[in-house]
């Protein structure tokens, strides 16, 4: 399963590779890993997204736990939560596809944030499933350049991830 | 009034109760060296090797139970202590380990000697720190002992770039140090507790399977009191070993690849288990899928991540194993309930068949030295009561097996890692650390020779081990594994060109002896305890065709071991 773990770090020097080189180390898999300062300056938060079965995400989110500059986790699938995701993306829109990739952007919400006569530059944010539907629709060719922000997530109602 | 980062440095581990340090100098610790030369209350042994200087504090912390503390110059010298802090960390040994680094504003730059210490130490250590500002090493060193020490202990390495030492600042040591994201737990859940107790009184076929964590959470006379209450068997693994009385009726032995028949054959049949303070380490449970199929698992461990790392287990406990022992043995004073003691006996007379197939015998009429026999008069000549550290291989099996330890702290080896050359350096520590005591190395031809140049260390500071050499003229453990699994194929398992020990012992200033008939163990043996204040190499020539039995071979269950 698909697991989404937002951690608060001190923000220290060398966090991020404690939280990398324990995912290497052991073999777990990181399918996107954000980090990022909060409004409390000596916190930083990561996002990361991972699978694994039960027990693997068990031992992930133990592992995590222990080490010493993570502070608090949370795995945001363990309830409801809303997750999002930024993607820019650039496309050879040529002479004939201008009209149609206008259409398919406006259809997921997407803005074009970027024009020159060949091509566009989309902006789209949403859950991963739905940039990866995005991406879907466009015929590989026309794709000249895709950056993904990778997960933040945040859960909904009174649950929070604070100290 | 404003003292130097060096001057804080050894102000601080003086106020941390610190009395000995191992370590290896060099340029980025130059400022340190001195400041430790101008003060008495610190003593400082100079190891051979930066390895030896690891290896030392965690034999001292192991018998101890105290920190062990190493300092060593950066680059080759903390490149060096790695082996020995792996090693620390595999068994959870608080060490607090200082390594040298470039001045701050060369960090990055390959400067001369430069590692990146942070870096190569970080899967190895419970947790590490640079330290960028002299008023900052202080606290950090306070950190540094209260992580290594607290919780799951484990090594910490602290990295002083060599400038801040030099820079100066007030002194002054926080008296407590509290961090918002390390808060480790301490007592066990007791609705947990209470239910465990119960599946423990329930049961027919109990079985206790303790590990380090009752040697490291100093609960072996809690443990002892619990088992005795209850009359339930009791197993520890190579790490736990000492953790309860081996002399005892209720012990069976240890459990595990090299365990004993009986041992395993409980484990393997029990139908409620009790483990303490043990990691389900794959050389104890052998293949998971047939790990104990009839028990119902209590797991008590400091570290969540233990439980249910390998086995998912029933009943897990997150707490320090004393405290959750007591709890245990609090609800057992106040309960009415008492064990089934029809089953357990019937229970018992089943543990005392597979017993008496004497699984650790051997041949007393050999004319070649049965390295068994070594351990069993080793154990006779000391009464059992001597420290005994090791290195790896079959002579550490078959310390394992034959020396009978009844109190924790007592069995030094490297269980984890298992880092041949830990032996020497290992007793050295313990040695610093019981003046008096009886201290015995067991090591092999190969391992020795590892880390050999510490014997140089032994002179200088006049540490009477005594070194026992069980002699195979071969990485035995190693021809065993070839032997069994690569029919006989011995590559590079033979030790060809071996020193005269005797002479090298004695060209290092100690005393060498070998020993080749059986019929002469014991009177070198007493002959070697008796020289009371120098180092004794006793060479043993073994017999180099023994393998280390029983076995259970790698994807075998507990029930499916190779004996003698
Ligand atoms: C050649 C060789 C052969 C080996 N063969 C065997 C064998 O046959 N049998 C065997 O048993 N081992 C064997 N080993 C050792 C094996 O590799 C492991 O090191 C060992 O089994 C681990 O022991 P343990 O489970 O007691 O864990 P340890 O490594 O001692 O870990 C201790 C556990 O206790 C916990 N703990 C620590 N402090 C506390 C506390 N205060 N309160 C609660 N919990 C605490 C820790 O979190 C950890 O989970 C062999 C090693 C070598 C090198
Ligand atoms: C540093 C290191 N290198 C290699 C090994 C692999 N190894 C395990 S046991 C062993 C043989 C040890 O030989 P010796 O010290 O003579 O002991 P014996 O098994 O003969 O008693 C080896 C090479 C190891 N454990 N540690
Ligand atoms: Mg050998």
């Amino acid at each position: 399963m698909r697991h989404i773990i937002s951690i608060l770090m001190e923000n220290e020097a060398g966090a991020l590779s404690r939280v990398a080189g324990l995912f290497s180390a052991r073999g777990y898999n990181i399918e996107s890993l954000t980090v990022a300062p909060t409004e409390d300056p000596s916190l930083s938060r990561m996002t990361l997204v991972t699978r694994g079965t039960d027990e693997i995400i068990e031992q992930i989110t133990k592992q995590l736990n222990k080490l010493i500059d993570v502070v608090k986790l949370m795995d945001m699938t363990e309830g409801p939560h809303i997750e999002r995701e930024m993607m820019l993306v650039k496309v050879n829109t040529g002479d004939d596809r201008r009209e149609e990739l206008k259409r398919n952007s406006d259809i997921f919400r997407g803005r074009i944030i970027d024009v020159t006569d060949k091509t566009y530059t989309i902006e789209l944010t949403g859950a991963g499933d739905k940039l990866d539907a995005f991406l879907e629709t466009l015929d590989p060719e026309v794709i000249i350049e895709v950056v993904r922000s990778g997960v933040s997530g945040i859960a909904r109602g009174d649950r929070a991830l604070k100290l | 009034m404003e003292v130097t980062g060096a001057e804080i440095f050894v102000r601080a581990l003086h106020d941390e109760g610190v009395e000995i340090i191992f370590g290896y100098p060099g340029g980025a610790v130059l400022h340190i060296y001195d400041a430790l030369y101008t003060q008495d209350k610190i003593q400082h042994i100079l190891t051979r090797h930066e390895q030896g200087a690891t290896h030392a504090a965690d034999g001292y912390a192991r018998s101890t139970g105290k920190p062990g503390v190493v300092i060593v110059t950066s680059g080759p010298g903390a490149t060096n202590a790695v082996t020995g802090i792996a090693t620390a960390y595999m068994d959870s040994i608080p060490l607090v380990v200082f390594t040298g680094q470039v001045p701050t504003h060369l960090i990055g730059n390959d400067a001369f000697q430069e590692a990146d210490n942070i870096g190569i130490t970080r899967p190895c250590v419970k947790h590490n720190f640079l330290v960028k500002d002299v008023s900052d090493i202080a606290v950090t060193i306070k950190k540094a002992f209260y992580v290594a020490t607290t919780g799951r202990p484990g090594p910490v390495v602290v990295d002083l770039p060599k400038d801040i030492t030099a820079h100066k600042a007030e002194y002054s040591y926080p008296e407590n140090i509290s961090m918002r994201s390390y808060n480790p737990v301490h007592v066990g859940h007791a609705g947990q507790i209470k239910r465990a107790v119960k599946l423990m009184l329930g049961a027919r076929r109990p079985m206790f399977y303790t590990g380090g964590g009752v040697i490291l959470g100093n609960a072996a006379a809690s443990l002892t009191e619990l088992a005795r209450a209850l009359d339930y068997p009791v197993t520890n693994t190579l790490m736990g070993l000492g953790g309860y009385p081996a002399t005892d009726r209720q012990f069976v032995g240890m459990l595990g690849m090299h365990g004993t028949y009986e041992a395993n054959m409980a484990m393997h049949h029990c139908d409620v288990l009790i483990a303490i303070g043990a990691r389900f380490d794959d050389r104890v449970t052998g293949n998971i899928e047939k790990f104990c199929p009839t028990a119902k698992i209590v797991h008590v461990d400091i570290d969540p991540a233990s439980i249910s790392k390998n086995v998912k287990v029933d009943i897990p406990i997150v707490g320090c194993v004393d405290n959750v022992l007591k709890a245990m043995l609090k609800l057992l004073g106040e309960g009415k309930r008492q064990p089934d003691s029809g089953a357990i006996k019937e229970w018992w007379q089943q543990i005392d068949e597979w017993r008496s197939k004497d699984c650790l015998k051997y041949d007393q009429g050999s004319e070649l030295i049965k390295p068994q026999y070594v351990l069993d008069t080793l154990y006779k000549v000391t009464d059992g009561d001597a420290y005994v550290t090791s290195d790896v291989g079959q002579h550490q099996m078959w310390a394992a097996q034959y020396y009978r330890f009844d109190k924790p702290r007592r069995w030094i080896n490297s269980g984890g890692l298992g880092t041949m050359g830990f032996g020497l350096p290992a007793a050295m520590g313990v040695q610093l650390a019981h003046r008096d005591a009886t201290v015995a190395c067991v090591t092999g031809e190969g391992s020795i020779q590892m880390c050999i140049q510490e014997l140089s260390t032994c002179l200088q500071y006049a540490l009477p081990i005594k070194i026992i050499n069980l002699n195979n003229r071969c990485l035995g453990m190693v021809r065993q594994w070839q032997e069994f699994f690569y029919q006989g194929r011995y590559a590079m398992s033979y030790m060809d060109a071996l020193p005269d020990f005797v002479k090298l012992a004695e060209s290092y200033g100690h005393v060498g002896m070998q020993i080749d008939k059986p019929e002469d163990v014991e009177s070198a043996l007493k002959e070697a305890m008796q020289l009371k204040d120098r180092l004794v190499f006793m060479d043993f020539i073994t017999d180099q065709t023994e393998n280390v039995y029983p076995m259970i071979p790698a994807g075998g269950g507990q029930n499916e071991m190779i004996l003698i």
